[in-house]
């Protein structure tokens, strides 16, 4: 199973029926094909829509039906459009009660950073400001290193998203909680060592008590 | 509210003109004022937009042509003409958590100084910022944006200026059209008054200035 595959099939579990989620783009995007088909959420997209389907059919695209990315969407039944206030109400209120972004570097006390790096790629923070400081619960679903350097660093280097920690990050090695400026691992993927996790992260592990072995159905 | 010919609209527009734009990567953006502005050669506008689309779409269009001087948005990252300008210190851009740039507007046209918002307290976005604790939690004071002219987009306009808007395509539109000293909206359909259900206006006529006529 390929890194992006594990890290959403572990995030889907997460979901529960009549949760209101929002999914960040790249490998947060994925999680939403994962969910388990009696699981009922309700997805939200920042640019106002609750209820986000899948991508239309050939053919059946709406220019004004369509996601946080710009791209068509289809709407399920149930789903409601509004302004981006009460869209950005809905994260910062904590109404949002899961969020799933991508990451560039999570710190030991779960600081995110994953909207700039100086002088390289300075996009704007769009949304993650907000996703970051207002969500019940902020998973980052990221691969554990890039070109070989671990990306869940003792101290984040490039700037962060919010100083308010996250909870969780799932990689395609380990799920790792934020816990009182902590990292706890409290999951290693099939086959990974706790070895392997600590040999591919820069911050400092605690191991859970009930460590155990992630679940991705 | 008066109805106006599309070059008649842009023509109020002076360079130098703050103008805040509806619409998300171009979804409900009033693109035939975009491309009248372009059109008419516009300069040195500071725009407040919630992005620049990308090259050639949405607010990106005014980019392309070099009317902007200033933006002040929450992401640029689809747009590399927008990064090129900003790099050559051809145009300056404000990057603003979306949520706060929503709200920065919203406070304009409400007649509210600024927000409190927790959104970039502790990261880059708190520099120069003046910083207030309420209840024993730190928020950001974002002071509040206005424009000489707010030009938004709606899918249905009465023939009082009455909007509706439709689906994704609400998103700024109703908050910008709060926030203009003079408000121009483009519609898909001009429709007669009684179309729009009072409950299903979202933004009441007596704000609209300026609708502009089917081409």
């Amino acid at each position: 199973m390929d890194p992006q595959t594990v890290i959403a099939k572990r995030i889907a579990r997460e979901l529960k029926s009549g949760m209101l989620v929002n999914l960040g783009i790249g490998i947060p995007t994925l999680v939403a094909g994962y969910a388990a088909p009696d699981v009922q959420v309700f997805f939200h997209s920042e640019n106002g829509l609750i209820g986000t389907g899948a991508i239309p059919a050939e053919g059946m695209a709406h220019p004004t039906l369509t996601d946080a990315g710009g791209r068509p969407v289809t709407a399920l039944p149930g789903a409601s459009t509004f302004d981006s206030a009460i869209s950005f109400g809905f994260m910062r209120g904590g109404h949002v009660d899961i969020t799933v972004l991508g990451g560039l570097q999570v710190d030991q006390t779960g600081h995110l950073a994953n909207w700039m790096i100086p002088g390289k790629m300075v996009p704007g923070m769009g949304g993650a400001m907000d996703l970051a400081t207002g969500a019940k619960r902020v998973i980052v679903a990221m691969q554990h290193t890039a070109k070989g350097q671990s990306k869940i660093v003792a101290t984040c280097t490039l700037p962060i998203t919010s100083a308010r920690p996250v909870d969780c990050v799932v990689t395609e090695l380990a799920v790792i909680r934020f816990t009182g400026g902590k990292a706890v691992l409290a999951e290693t993927a099939p086959g990974v060592s706790v070895e392997q996790v600590r040999s591919a992260t820069e911050a400092d592990l605690t191991v859970a008590d009930d460590l155990h072995e992630m679940r991705l159905s | 509210m008066k109805t106006v010919p599309i070059a008649d609209a842009a023509a109020m527009i002076p360079d130098g003109a703050r103008i805040v734009v509806g619409g998300f990567l171009s979804v409900g953006t009033p693109d035939r004022l975009m491309d009248e502005i372009v059109r008419q050669e516009k300069r040195d506008l500071t725009v407040i937009a919630n992005d620049t689309a990308r090259p050639g779409i949405g607010v990106g269009k005014l980019i392309d042509a070099k009317c902007v001087r200033h933006a002040i948005v929450s992401h640029i990252g689809t747009n590399p003409e927008t990064q090129r300008q900003m790099m050559a210190g051809e145009i300056t851009v404000e990057l603003v958590p979306q949520g706060t740039l929503i709200e920065r507007i919203r406070a304009g046209g409400y007649g509210l100084g600024g927000i409190l918002t927790p959104t970039g307290v502790g990261t880059l976005v708190e520099d120069g910022k003046q910083k207030i604790e309420v209840d024993g939690t730190p928020y950001l004071l974002e002071t509040a944006l206005k424009a000489d002219f707010a030009l938004v987009h709606a899918f249905l306009a009465d023939y009082l200026g009455n909007l509706a808007y439709a689906l994704t395509a609400r998103n700024y539109n109703p908050i910008v059209a709060m926030a203009g000293e003079t408000v121009i909206a483009t519609a898909e359909h001009i429709v007669p008054v009684g179309v729009i259900a009072p409950d299903h206006v979202i933004t009441p006529a007596p704000l609209v200035d300026y609708i502009v006529a089917n081409g």
